[in-house]
């Protein structure tokens, strides 16, 4: 069943603004409807008098049938949000989707008719309602206004009735311009997906092709070039819960937010901002530290803990003296997106005899953890809840007591240093807590206590003479077994 | 050697004899057809030949795989192969040891000539006389060895008349007392303190039996009760001699039984008259004993040597060693099971007072039996992974404790003075001997394994529930990031499902099908309870933060509010605020007193929803509230112009309209379930039951006595809790259910989010197991939240209605089972990760992929 509506208009005032029905192969005293993949499309025109004509396309769309069919790979396994979603009302890649099958030649560029009007620049001017733009109303001027376009977009509010929550994602927009109308389609076709980028629904790999054709015209010229080709190229999403995603939504929280911090998303090559460039490089000097702490300890065994994507145990393999390489993880998710990024499966046989991944938890003992040279948290600890580090210390020192332990995690003290952080927030988003020094010091003075290593600290970045280094690291070291008894 | 073969019930009995001695015949006749491991088949296994002799090191190695399962599975196993060469035995006795069982020999001792014309008569068997012949040799030089090999026993069939005749007993091992069912007392080290037993064992309801000397000499139970002695009867206290002629007495007349303590075992070496050292209280034993007579000391010593290091009582549910005793170890018998029951698992060091240091099995133990010992002098004791030390140090001025089994109720008497000075320094009952508080931790630890794979649950209500691998890896994540510390977490709530969809032309949800389902399941008695416009929340209230950690192993904080995938609602501040404003309520209330308990699990609701789902309803609802808003009216005026132009799109036009109503009707709905929140200022709890106290649940009380429960915490804090609206239906009675549906219009008519109805009775079993623990009837205009604002439209209610309700019931029933199971454990007193593995099925199960608007 359709429900609801996602509009847009397109109006002239080039005399005769009738004219405007040749342009778009549509006759201006008809209302019209299409049956499309994506809904059912109607065409009329609320205005059409020589001065002034106004095209109307409303697309009636239906979000169950969008989520059933079965390119979105199951019945099932759906996120709620499926289902009571904005695709109905908003002018997203559906609408795109819609606009090139209605408007199709006119897009091209080709009619008969009036082949010359088809050509010229002609005054026009657009209004959606509803245009969901992730970025808001900067955004909609950053990729309209190279193009010739008077933008004019107002956020929609929210909720009227509760004014604490603000804007709402979706702009009405007023685009005005003298343009060739193909171009105008063009733009109207390659960019609302765009815009909307989060939601997008997998339209087909010719379809990207086809967008690449359509856009070939003024897309290598546009200053947002990388961000439009990047969001549009981004869009195949997953759709399909993982378990995780799943649990999350029994407690009403998106899927996303717990999915998304186990796995971050790689940065994109060219979008490097220049604090990623400088985390980057930070991340780089840490595996740095931590594999000649491991060296020089002597480590042949050596367990990852929280190993991530793995990108510590991509560097202990190209060394050979690390004979057993063990990456333990919570997550199920990052331990397979790490074994596609080490390529396990294609390692030869003795390389991969040296490397294993494991699902493990620092709030369970666990004895695949024991017999270990030497154990690394790499930017771990800050993650784990402050009531579970005894848990940790218990799992960790307690009963897999390595020789070695190294451990890394921001320095509180050194974020006034990053100016892009607003103060007083942490770095990552499932950061549970970051440390000063004084703070890291006393936790790993009292696990060397209790569970009889000696601690060596170590500044890892940049030091700050005021603040001191972005990471901080600790070494410890086990005591030996005579010694050990005197405790 | 007589016709009747002995064989220990548990043991590898290892066939010995040449090709064509008659062994399979003789094993298919006498054991059962999964007992006996051929080596003929494993060859056929792994070559499809079995007379394939290249093959016969790989057989050998699937033999020895199959046969070490069993025994691990405690399965007596029959080895069916020639073993004739020394080799091969001393693998298999060397296997049985490793499994602690006793390994037996059966030999087959036939002449040449019949082995060769059986073998003559099988197509198969095409290999020459030599090979009989070196079989036959290699097996009359091995026959007088085998005893010194390590075969227990060795049964030497002579002649196919003897095989033909034998026939096989299968004996009980002696620390196998399974039918023996109890009830016991068991009761801890003694070590010579004769008062204190007396007295304990008259506390305890035994009469005691005087000789004419009027010696203790027996004790007998009204109740035909027995004790049980975890050993150390002797050494260091004042009357070894009068504690052993009392339990060797009640021993000897069926009222106790006892196993060996390390003393015991120590006394006995030195009255076998081996050298010994006399230390530990040794000489004080010796030196009374002297006083005895030789017949005395004779007694003693055959008592002693009688004794079966552990015992397995009461169908395996009971184990009882001195030491204690690993899982793997219950009913075995070696040489290391006998010296782990005495000495304990030591790891070969010794502490600063040269005491040996000991390795902490009951830590790890995950055994389904209960395992009670003693050996090691504990100030108080404590439940450790369902295993209980019960040595609390009497000689040295502690306490004698028994421990009643079944009811696990603890009897103590206090040792009249200090005895003897313990080598290390022994704490005074009750205070906190230094460094035991990171043990006391590590007994809320728990194991990965206890959670990881696939794993098979049993809930007393339901039977075997599944949790599948990669269910088991999501909820390990969620459990590790996101939830509470595992020790808040008794208890997770099962999900509950909707009624089936109703036949109605304008509804999707209907009372009279959550009544119709309970009729079709012959549950009649039913409640209509109002579902809160909020996020379902369990209590863990506490009395205080040492009761909290007393019980629950937590280290900071007096209890836990949390979701359904055990998310803390609030931070620690927040929440200890928020259990305060409840703690005064329920003291008010006097409900600890009332339940006996200093801790309650509530089962409740938490609004308002936007609470916890503030961005959910931001980002979700309200999003598409806007955009829905922004857009339809722009649509409206546009198709308004081109109707005024003549052009007629009145049906388009009318649809569009209905949409805009229906979003209009929409935003009413999720707007009722935010109000701002400040601190716990706006924060409401409908608490509706009470889950758990200690030592009791209350699934066996009806509902109105848990919404009575609930109405007493609302009189005593009316600003913070809420009541719950409730009615009573008879679901066979058609002006109750009609009075029903009318109170469940006026609920959704207000705005109200629908209503549960429930078995009145609470756990209800039907014809089809458990009974729906709630069935869930939505409200119309609710449900728009869920299914869409045009959910109501007559083709989409049309679709709607396919919906299939039998996954999600199924889901909900095993996880109320496992709910159920949860506190069960609970409340029994049973160790953390016991209660951990059906909480953690629940979060593991409620990852299953189902349409998530059910």
């Amino acid at each position: 069943m359709h429900t609801a509506a996602v509009l847009l208009t397109v109006t002239t005032t080039e005399p005769p603004a009738t004219d405007l029905g040749f342009l778009l192969h549509k006759n201006p005293e008809r209302a019209q409807s299409f049956d499309l993949p994506v809904g059912r499309a109607h065409v009329f025109y609320p205005q059409a008098s020589a001065q002034r004509c106004t095209a109307a396309l409303l697309l009636e769309v239906d979000p169950i049938e969008l989520v059933r069919g079965k390119r979105f790979g199951g019945t099932e396994a759906f996120s709620l949000a499926q289902y009571v979603n904005d695709r109905p009302y908003a002018a997203s890649s559906l609408l795109a989707v819609a606009l090139a099958r209605v408007f199709g030649t006119a897009m091209s560029g080709r009619c008969e008719a009036r082949p010359d009007l088809a050509q010229r620049a002609i005054p026009l001017a657009i209004h959606i309602p509803a245009l969901p733009s992730r970025g808001g109303v900067n955004l909609a001027e950053r990729v309209f206004a190279p193009l010739g376009w008077g933008v004019q977009a107002n956020p929609v509010p929210m909720d009227p009735t509760i004014p604490a929550w603000g804007d709402s994602p979706y702009l009405d927009v007023r685009l005005t311009g003298v343009l060739r109308l193909a171009d105008a389609l063009t733009h109207l076709y390659v960019l609302l997906p765009v815009l909307d980028s989060a939601k997008h629904y997998w339209v087909g790999h010719d379809e990207v092709d086809k967008l690449l054709r359509t856009a070939g015209g003024w897309l290598p010229d546009h200053p947002e070039r990388d961000l439009i080709t990047r969001r549009y190229l981004a869009h195949d999403r997953e759709l399909v819960l993982s378990a995780v995603g799943r649990l999350a939504e029994v407690d009403d929280i998106a899927p996303d937010t717990m999915e998304d911090v186990a796995v971050p998303a790689d940065p994109p090559a060219r979008q490097v901002s220049l604090a990623v460039a400088r985390q980057m490089s930070l991340a780089a000097q840490r595996r740095a530290a931590v594999l000649a702490e491991l060296r020089s300890a002597g480590a042949a065994t050596v367990l990852d803990l929280g190993c991530g994507e793995g990108a510590l145990i991509r560097d202990l393999l190209t060394d050979t003296a690390f004979t057993t390489i063990v990456g333990a993880d919570v997550s199920d998710r990052a331990l397979r997106t790490a074994a596609r990024r080490l390529n396990l499966d294609r390692l030869p046989d003795r390389q991969r005899q040296r490397v294993n991944l494991i699902q493990a938890s620092v709030t369970y003992r666990d004895e695949r953890l024991a017999g270990f040279d030497a154990a690394v948290l790499m930017e771990v600890i800050e993650h784990v809840d402050p009531p579970r580090l005894a848990a940790l210390a218990t799992v960790l020192f307690g009963h897999a007591a390595p020789r070695t332990v190294v451990v890394t995690t921001p320095n509180a003290e050194h974020n006034v240093r990053f100016a892009e952080l607003v103060s007083g927030s942490f770095r990552h988003r499932d950061h549970r807590f970051e440390w000063t020094r004084e703070q890291f010091r006393s936790w790993a003075d009292g696990i060397a206590r209790a569970h009889g290593y000696d601690v060596r600290f170590l500044a890892i970045g940049p030091d700050d003479p005021e603040v001191g280094a972005p990471t901080q690291a600790v070494v410890f070291s086990r005591k030996e077994q005579a010694e050990a008894g005197q405790r | 050697m007589s016709g009747v073969l002995a064989l220990p019930e548990l043991s590898l009995v290892v066939l010995v004899g040449a090709s064509g001695s008659g062994k399979s015949t003789f094993a298919a006749r006498h054991f059962g057809r999964y007992e006996t491991v051929s080596s003929d088949v494993c060859r056929g296994l792994v070559s499809n030949d079995e007379m394939d002799q290249a093959a016969t090191e790989a057989a050998f190695e699937v033999l020895h795989v199959i046969a070490g399962k069993r025994l691990a599975a405690g399965h007596l196993t029959v080895v069916d192969a020639t073993n004739v060469q020394a080799d091969s035995r001393k693998q298999l006795v060397s296997l049985a040891r490793e499994h602690d069982v006793l390994p037996v020999a059966i030999v087959f001792d036939v002449p040449e000539q019949i082995c060769l014309e059986r073998n003559a008569a099988r197509p198969d068997r095409d290999f020459g006389a030599h090979v009989v012949r070196r079989q036959r040799d290699q097996l009359r030089r091995s026959m007088r060895g085998l005893a010194k090999e390590g075969f227990r026993r060795v049964h030497i069939l002579r002649g196919i008349e003897e095989i033909a005749d034998a026939t096989i007993t299968r004996e009980r091992l002696f620390n196998d007392l399974r039918h023996e069912v109890g009830p016991f007392d068991v009761i801890g080290d003694v070590h010579g303190c004769l008062g204190e037993l007396e007295m304990l064992l008259e506390k305890l309801g035994y009469a005691i039996g005087r000789d004419s000397s009027d010696r203790a000499v027996d004790a007998v139970h009204p109740q035909g009760r027995r004790a049980v002695f975890v050993g150390d009867l002797v050494d260091r206290g004042p009357d070894s001699p009068g504690v052993l002629r009392l339990v060797m007495g009640m021993a000897g007349a069926g009222h106790a039984f006892a196993v060996p303590g390390n003393h015991e075992n120590k006394l006995i070496r030195s009255l076998q008259g081996r050298d010994v050292r006399v230390s530990h209280g040794l000489a004080e034993t010796l030196a009374q004993l002297a006083a005895e007579g030789d017949a005395f000391r004779q007694e003693v010593r055959v008592f002693c040597e009688g004794l079966i290091s552990h015992l397995v009582l009461d169908g395996g549910r009971l184990v009882v060693a001195h030491a204690g005793l690993k899982e793997a170890y219950h009913g075995r018998a070696s040489g290391r099971v006998r010296s782990f029951a005495m000495y304990g698992d030591t790891t070969g060091e010794t502490d600063e007072y040269g005491l040996p240091v000991r390795y902490p099995w009951a830590r790890e133990y995950r055994g389904a039996a209960t395992v009670l010992y003693g050996h090691t002098p504990v100030p108080e004791t404590e439940w450790v992974n369902n295993t209980l030390c019960l040595d609390t140090g009497c000689v040295f001025g502690g306490r004698l404790s028994a421990l009643r089994y079944p009811e696990r109720e603890l009897v103590a008497v206090a040792a009249a003075r200090v005895y003897y000075e313990p080598a290390r320094p022994f704490p005074p009952a009750g205070s906190q001997p230094p460094g035991t508080e990171p043990e006391q931790r590590e007994a809320g630890l728990l194991d990965v394994q206890d959670v990881l794979g696939k794993r098979i649950v049993q809930a007393a209500h339901h039977g075997r529930i599944t949790v599948r691998e990669e269910q088991a890896a999501g909820a390990l994540e969620v459990m590790s990031r996101f939830a509470l510390e595992p020790q808040w977490l008794p208890y997770l709530p099962p999900t509950m499902a909707p009624c089936a969809a109703s036949k109605r032309p304008d509804v999707l949800e209907h009372p009279d099908d959550a009544f119709a389902a309970y009729r079709a399941d012959g549950v009649e008695a039913l409640i209509c309870q109002e579902k809160h416009m909020g996020s379902r929340a369990v209590v863990l209230l506490c009395r205080d933060e040492a009761a909290a950690s007393a019980r629950f192993w937590t280290s900071g904080g007096s209890g836990a509010v949390y979701t359904r995938t055990g998310r803390p609602f609030f931070a620690r501040p927040l929440t200890e605020q928020l259990l305060d404003r409840l703690r005064r309520a329920v003291s008010v209330a006097g409900l600890w007193e009332e339940l006996d308990t200093s801790w309650l699990l509530l089962d409740c609701e938490l609004l308002p929803w936007s609470a916890k789902a503030g961005d959910l309803l931001r980002n979700q609802y309200a999003a598409v509230g806007a955009a829905a808003q922004s857009a339809l009216p722009a649509a409206l005026q546009a198709l308004d112009a081109v109707s005024k132009r003549g052009i007629d799109v009145a049906d388009l036009t009318d649809r569009i309209k209905r949409r805009a109503t229906n979003v209009e009707a929409y935003r009413a709905a999720y707007r009722r379930y935010c109000w701002p929140t400040d601190g716990l200022d706006g924060i409401r709890l409908a608490p509706f039951q009470v889950l758990a106290a200690e030592q009791q649940t209350f699934h066996d009380r009806d509902h109105e006595w848990h919404l009575a429960q609930a109405d007493r915490l609302v009189a005593s804090a009316p600003d913070m809790i809420t009541p719950t609206a409730r009615l009573r239906v008879d679901a066979t009675d058609e002006t109750s259910a009609a009075a029903a549906v009318s109170w469940w219009e006026r609920l959704t008519a207000a705005g109200g989010e629908g209503m549960v109805v429930k078995p009145l009775g609470n756990l209800t079993r039907s014809r089809r197991g458990l009974a729906q623990p709630g069935i869930k009837v939505r409200g119309r205009e609710y449900l728009r939240i869920i299914y869409g604002p045009d959910y109501t439209e007559p083709e989409s209610l049309q679709r709607l209605r396919e919906r299939n309700v039998g996954h999600k019931r199924s889901l909900a029933q095993r996880e109320y089972a496992l709910g159920l199971e949860s506190l069960e454990r609970l409340v029994r007193g049973e160790p953390l990760w016991r209660v951990h593995e059906p909480v953690f099925a629940v979060l593991a199960l409620e990852s299953e992929p189902i349409d998530p608007r059910l």
